[in-house]
């Protein structure tokens, strides 16, 4: 029994934690694994913010930064924009009496022109937009008021839209096809734009209205039911939206641009972000390299007035304007990318100031003690 | 009357009052003779246990209120069902989903945990069980028991009800139980069968037994059992005997030793003491959590303002007021579904993982791992984690917490002669000793008798059981002797080294037979001893007696005990030689028993018998009746000398305790112990130093002057020196000594109403003015009073109480958080702990490094928690004003349900895991960066309102950075236009990376894995919106996401601008970090700068330093 006791206790001396003379039950050993993860022992990169460590940054992105700001920024002064406001809110607009003058159910259009003049002739494809302010498409019962499967072309949302819909789901008896605000509400002023020559005449500038809208709204989340053959058929026993005046097979005659892939439609149906927004209209293509696409000189602009904003206090423009690879005019981008860089490359100054006093005052304070 | 209807509630014997408190079992199910009380049969529930929590058919409904009950899971189910009535921004799921998820996650937890136990508790029911019926053994399964029911046990078996002892297969009527299971302690307990029933040994007799029990109703403490068992003889008045809980085996307890045992059942099932002491212990909660809980409140309340204020502006006029009303609510309610992200569900699910998951890292910690226990850190609630760094007060016990509680006998004085052992005359203490007079070796008389009568009264005045058997399990604690097969077992380590000390003095004990002590003498003669009585140790009286009859006839008592308790009851003998001796070894931090004998006539034997079976025959306050005989039996003593054994510190406790005074701390020991020794072991443990100025609040000085004197004194001295010392408070310290009955004056004073001055306050500011404070001379409730007392301060200190034995639970359970040792003194501590360490010096480790880091993480946790919220909500809120306040949703509803279940969670809950600002190595080092973490300085308003403000600033930025981005023009090269959900796609993805990234800047500690989940979610945040957007997805009703993402991303100047954002919202958290590191940098920062310094020789510190300006770090 003595021996047997002795034992046990130089076996633990000899292998540490290999058994322990707990109660019989105790078979396994408790001691814990020496594993890195289980001692917080992993290895580790152990990084610390200082002056020293932060002050190369700072001048890198500074240096980075500021060309990239005056890049932005020159680009962003090239190019031309022109906005023409037409919403006649004031009598002695062109449009004053369109606006006025508007009823649901007028048969005839009302249709206005404004005259505007370029300074300047716009080079390369020019890019035609409209503007509406004060509308809010980011509406919440606006935004949700849609049914993608109906745009898609599923058959079954044809007939039997989304609940989202309401107020604008059904027609009497008839299911609306596209249903929802946002399609009722759909933009429908015709813009036309002319040239006047030096001469008095008038020339229609050609307009495309194709690639307005994004490819793959046009080609997958936007179809038509059955196909695009015979839409007149497909969209039977549908009725048209409330504010429409035509259904929505009759959008157009090329039956690529019609019913549900009307990209007019599609440009609509992508809600905008803010209450004041511009949507593409139209693209005027350059045509050849000598003469710009837009030369300077006189121009009217053509519209049929149907949209109605004056309920809301809405403003409706028309801008033309030219595109860089960063988009449209907006100066924005180019001034914070100089405004951070100049700032980084200020506080890397700072920094290095305040790193040379008081890293040397640590140090001689740090070392004796 | 009620409670007892409740329990019982078929009984017809409520009328009768005996009934409300007791019991009566009838063994085997007998009626009683004729003629005695008439035959009630009562009922008891049958032996199921029943551990589980639900049913099958309740658990559904059950577990869904249990789980609503809590704040944070209620308000979001009222959140989602706001959505599901009214219009809301968005769907239900986005909600819901999460809600479900935590939900279904814990519905499945706890329902495992459930299964297990009714699997647990079918095992346990069904286990068979032998139970006695008309004289033979049958066996049965272990719920069909019932009261009454004569059980047989045999040899390691585990008890299967709670049983009264009849009769075992020894002949003494004894046997050994381990209660491992019930408490932890693995010795073996001696339990005894009432000397009349020890006779029936086999089937056939115990079944003839004709007796019935009264007890008491059963109740959950577990060391009390109070009966009376009533034998009938031939139609003989019955016999009555006192029943204690050494009569009583509990179940879960495991018979050891012994072969077979026939027993009793008296109390079954969800009666029996086990299942009584189930009930799990109160919830403590940490401070950290009720900050943050208030913070929730308030950003609740603000968020409802916030909504107000929105939808009163949209409220239409035009309305009828009723209708503008309801309007005006919905609204509100639709606000408040927007803005409830801010207090994500995923908070709490990851405030829970981290909390559990931390607090392995504790268990797994090698350092904290005892080789000799075989035992690591146990952790038993991990609510409390951070709360480890956050302690200010230590209370911790001395015996067995500050020191080993492995006793050693040092000397013995008889009469003021001075014995040592021989065993351990090492040079050293023969020096110390040696100066006083040695064993003198021509004893008079008189004194040759009272070294008899000193020597034989240690050996016989104990409850050491002595060992025999060849196979010992458990903790062996004896030390063997010339004698291979005999150990000392003792519930007390003193005994152990008392007995083994009279060994090596000649005296050994053998053995307790047949009632007869039997003493091995010096001449190697064997003296019998009849055992009369015995009077137990209990902590009030702290002293025991045994009366035992001499082989001459001479009935004896001796009692020992401590000095306080012996000297008052002492009538002559050299009191004081003794009493000088016994200061003496007080003062170098020696345990000292007094002990005394007392001689007792025939007459007066008698009379201590009466009294002591009367005591022991009560049913009703048996412990009074008990102390108020033992006090009239222990008195006239003839005082024969004092005994000292060393209680040695436990490794590296002086090294602890001056790391902890250097954290910040205030150490404050409790003990039992008497004044000196304790205050011996406070100098040896580096409490108190040589410059530490002690204040004294005892007994002592109280008498000689007015307790309300002495307190103002004090607060003089300690006031005057702080405001002359001013600045550097650490270099005069003041140690604090006060004993239990000044203590008690002073908690009293409060009582009586306000005297001249309130003397607690006036305690507590003495005892926050002083860096160490000793209180001697503890009852267990004390202890606990203390602790409750500075926790009530107003500066609501967080304390930590630090103890290994019994008395100690009361005051581990006050305090906030409660660490108990693995000692020797059982594991009752252990048990009632929130955490529990082999070794008092793996507090350091617990409290500086793993407090510490929990400390930041969960800091660091719940600020980030809100600032990605902030961060995440706040753009939402702008938006509502260019909207329209239409509640319109900025970001697409999978952004919204993911951003805090799956894009922002993994690389936070893993930072709150593995984060280390410094290495564990230099926290060790260091202890004073613990004062850097202390006052709970990381979640302070000042911290609070940088992150808000911080996450406020972020917010405005992307907001408006995409604002202007979209003002009114394309940023596309074919000039095509975005809509709404490319703005908001555009600010999530700032937002994402940004809330990213600032968790990066603040990760000081990168191991693979941090790297893996910031890049990783990062990555698949990209990954899921090219998914999310790449495809029609055919069950949804809408498709608004479709090539948004990499429409955006196709733009230049959408990339231009992310990059541009995420530098703009890091930059000030950069400047403000270095900035506050170069010009006031604190502790820890500091510590972190000279880290990569610490590794090289100190001549290479030197170069490195003189260069540093250009090329440090």
């Amino acid at each position: 029994m003595m021996a047997s006791s002795y034992n046990a206790k130089e076996e633990d001396g000899h292998h540490p934690g290999a058994s322990n003379n707990g109660g019989p039950g105790v078979v396994k050993s408790k001691k814990p694994d020496n594993t890195a993860f289980k001692q917080q022992r992993l290895p580790a990169w152990q990084p610390i913010l200082t002056a020293g460590t932060v002050l190369p940054a700072f001048f890198v992105i500074g240096l980075i930064f500021i060309p990239i700001g005056i890049g932005l920024y020159v680009t962003s002064n090239n190019i031309k924009e022109y906005e023409i406001d037409y919403t006649g809110a004031d009598p002695g607009d062109e449009c004053y009496n369109c606006s006025q003058n508007f009823t649901w159910n007028s048969t005839t259009p009302c249709v206005c022109s404004v005259p505007f003049t370029l300074t300047q002739p716009f080079e390369s494809n020019v890019f035609m937009y409209y503007g509406l302010s004060n509308f809010y498409q980011n509406h919440r019962r606006y935004v949700k008021s849609r049914d993608d499967s109906q745009l898609n072309g599923d058959s079954s949302a044809l007939m039997n839209p989304s609940k989202e819909c309401e107020p604008y789901r059904t027609s009497g008896a008839q299911p609306i096809a596209p249903c929802g605000a946002i399609a009722n509400s759909l933009f429908n002023d015709t813009l036309e734009l002319y040239y006047i020559d030096s001469n008095g005449t008038s020339n229609a500038v050609p307009l495309v209205k194709k690639g307005i809208a994004w490819w793959t709204d046009k080609h997958v989340k936007f179809r038509n039911p059955g196909g695009n053959d015979n839409l007149t058929i497909a969209f039977q026993g549908t009725s048209k939206p409330v504010n429409w005046r035509k259904p929505v097979f009759e959008m157009d005659t090329d039956p690529e641009n019609n019913g549900f892939i009307n990209e007019d439609f599609i440009v609509w149906m992508r809600t905008a972000a803010l209450p004041t927004f511009r949507k593409l209209y139209r693209i005027i293509q350059k045509k050849s390299s000598s003469t710009p696409t837009l030369a300077s000189g006189n121009y009217v602009l053509n519209i049929t007035y149907n949209y109605p904003v004056r309920s809301f206090d809405g403003r409706k423009r028309m801008i033309l304007s030219t595109i860089s690879w960063m988009g449209g005019k907006n100066p924005f981008l180019g001034i914070a990318y100089i405004t951070v860089g100049s700032i980084c490359f200020f506080l890397g100054v700072v920094l290095l100031i305040i790193h040379h006093k008081y890293d040397t005052r640590n140090n001689s304070a740090d070392i004796p003690g | 009357m009620v409670l007892c209807n409740v329990l019982f509630p078929d009984c017809t014997c409520m009328g009768e009052e005996i009934w409300l408190d007791s019991r009566t079992v009838y063994i085997g199910h007998k009626e009683p003779p004729p003629g005695a009380e008439a035959y009630i049969p009562q009922r008891y529930p049958d032996n199921r246990i029943v551990s589980s929590k639900y049913t099958s058919w309740n658990f559904i409904p059950k577990n869904l209120f249990e789980q609503f009950r809590r704040i944070a899971n209620f308000y979001f189910l009222a959140i989602f069902l706001v959505q599901l009535i009214i219009d809301t921004p968005t769907s239900p799921v986005t909600s819901g989903l999460p809600l479900f998820f935590v939900i279904t996650v814990t519905a499945i937890k706890q329902g495992y945990e459930d299964w297990l136990r009714h699997k647990a508790d079918c095992s346990i029911n069904e286990c068979p069980v032998d139970v006695v019926q008309q004289g033979k053994v049958v066996r049965t399964q272990s719920h069909k028991l019932r009261v009454g029911d004569i059980v047989m046990v045999r040899e390691d078996e585990t008890f299967p009800c709670d049983l009264i002892l009849l009769s075992s297969s020894r002949h003494d009527g004894t046997c050994y139980v381990t209660t491992a299971s019930l408490d932890g302690e693995s010795s073996h307990k001696t339990y005894y069968a009432v000397q009349d029933t020890v006779a029936f040994r086999t089937e056939r007799e115990v079944d003839s037994l004709h007796a019935t029990i009264e007890c008491e109703q059963p109740q959950p403490d577990l060391y009390k059992f109070v009966g009376r068992i009533n034998i009938y003889k031939d139609r003989e008045e019955p016999l009555a005997r006192p029943l204690g809980a050494e009569n009583l085996l509990l179940r879960g307890a495991t018979l050891k030793n012994t072969q077979h045992i026939y027993a009793v059942a008296v109390y079954t099932g969800m009666e029996t003491k086990m299942a009584l002491n189930y009930q799990s212990k109160s919830q403590k909660r940490s401070a950290v959590e009720n900050s943050f809980n208030l913070r929730l409140k308030d950003t609740v309340l603000t968020a409802s303002v916030k909504n107000h204020l929105l939808s009163n502006s949209t409220s239409l006029v035009c309305l009828p007021f009723l209708l503008q009303v309801i309007r005006a609510f919905t609204d509100f309610l639709a606000f408040m579904v927007l803005f409830n992200y801010i207090i994500p569900v995923s908070m709490y699910v990851t405030v829970e993982m981290q909390k559990f998951l931390g607090s392995y890292f504790i268990t797994w910690d090698e350092e904290m791992f005892d080789e000799e226990l075989g035992e690591g850190a146990l952790v038993n609630t991990s609510d409390l984690n951070e709360e480890l760094g956050q302690v200010e007060y230590v209370f911790t016990d001395k015996t067995g917490t500050l020191t080993e509680n492995n006793m050693e006998f040092i000397e013995c004085c008889v009469d003021g002669n001075v014995y040592i052992p021989h065993a351990i005359c090492n040079g050293q203490i023969l020096s110390a000793a040696s100066s006083i007079d040695m064993i003198d070796s021509s004893p008079g008389g008189y004194r040759r008798e009272h070294e008899d009568l000193f020597f034989r009264a240690l050996c016989l005045c104990h409850t050491v059981q002595v060992k025999e058997e060849e196979t010992v399990d458990g903790i062996k604690r004896g030390i063997h002797q010339g004698r291979p097969t005999s150990f000392y077992i003792s519930s007390s380590p003193d005994e152990v080294a008392l007995v083994e000390g009279m060994k090596r003095l000649g005296y050994t004990y053998l053995r307790l037979k047949d009632n007869y002590m039997e003493i091995l003498n010096k001449d190697d003669e064997i003296e019998r001893f009849e055992l009369l009585h015995v009077l137990n140790f209990d902590s009030v009286r702290r002293r025991m007696s045994v009366i035992v009859r001499s082989s001459s006839g001479e009935c004896l008592l001796f009692c020992k005990g401590a000095d306080s308790s012996i000297f008052p009851r002492v009538v002559s003998g050299k009191v004081e030689q003794v009493k000088a001796r016994v200061e003496q070894n007080a003062v170098e931090g020696l345990r000292t028993l007094c002990v005394a004998y007392r001689r007792l006539s025939e007459s007066e034997y008698k009379e201590a018998r009466r009294h002591l079976n009367e005591a022991q025959l009560a049913l009703q306050d048996r412990e009074q009746r008990l102390a108020q005989a033992y006090d009239t039996i222990e008195k006239d003593f003839v005082l024969l000398g004092a005994t000292a054994v060393e209680d040695r510190l436990q490794e590296k406790a002086a090294d602890t305790i001056e790391s902890l005074h250097k954290a910040g701390m205030k150490v404050w020991v409790l003990t039992g112990d008497k004044m000196e020794t304790a205050a011996a072991t406070c100098y040896a443990s580096k409490l108190f130093r040589r410059s530490t100025q002690i204040l004294e609040l005892t007994k002592k000085r109280t008498e000689e002057q007015s307790l309300h004197d002495v307190l103002f004194e004090l607060s003089r001295t300690v006031l005057r020196q702080r405001s002359i010392s001013g600045l550097s408070v650490d270099c005069l310290d003041f140690g604090l000594i006060i004993d239990g009955a000044t203590l008690s004056a002073i908690l009293k004073s409060k009582q009586e109403g306000a005297g001249p001055g309130n003397y607690r306050e006036i305690f507590l500011e003495i005892g926050r003015n002083c860096s160490a404070v000793l209180c001697c001379r503890m009852a267990p409730l004390q202890k606990a009073q203390i602790v409750k007392l500075i926790k009530a301060s107003k500066e609501h200190p967080i304390t930590l109480a630090i103890g290994d034995g019994a008395n100690d639970v009361s005051m581990i359970l006050e305090a906030h958080v409660g660490i108990g040792i693995m000692g020797k003194e059982g594991r009752q501590a252990a048990r009632n702990s929130d955490y529990a360490i082999p070794k008092f010096k793996h507090l350091k480790k617990m409290l500086l490094v793993h407090g510490h880091y929990y400390y930041i993480r969960i800091a660091e946790l719940v600020q980030y928690f809100f600032y990605k919220n902030v961060c995440f909500i706040f753009p939402q809120f702008l938006y509502q004003f260019f909207c329209g306040f239409s509640q319109q949703p900025l970001y697409d509803t999978a952004y919204l349900t993911l951003y805090n279940i799956s894009f922002t969670s993994l690389p936070i809950l893993l930072y709150s895991l593995v984060e280390q600002h410094i290495t564990t190595e230099r926290l060790k080092r260091d202890p004073s960066l613990y004062k850097d973490i202390a006052k709970n300085s990381l979640l302070r308003w000042p911290v609070f309102i940088y992150w808000t403000c911080l996450g406020v600033f972020d917010a405005v930025v992307f907001f408006f950075g995409a604002y202007f981005l979209f003002d009114n023009t394309t940023f596309t090269s074919n000039g095509q236009m975005f809509g709404n959900w490319t703005f908001g796609t555009l600010v999530f993805t700032v937002l994402v990376f940004t809330v990213t990234l600032k968790l990066a800047l603040d990760t000081h500690h990168w191991t693979w894995i941090n790297h893996f989940v910031i890049w990783g979610s990062l990555l698949f945040y990209v990954i899921f919106s090219l998914l999310w957007g790449g495809i029609i997805w055919p069950f949804l009703n809408y498709q608004r996401m479709y090539y948004v993402f990499m429409q955006m991303l196709s733009s230049g100047p959408a990339w231009l601008s992310i990059i541009l954002l995420i530098t703009v919202s890091l930059l000030p958290d950069v400047i403000k970090k270095v900035l506050c590191r170069a010009v006031c940098p604190t502790a820890t920062e500091r510590a972190q700068s000279t880290r990569p310094c610490l590794t090289v020789e100190p001549s290479t510190i030197f170069m490195l330093s003189q260069s540093s300006s250009r090329m440090s770090f």
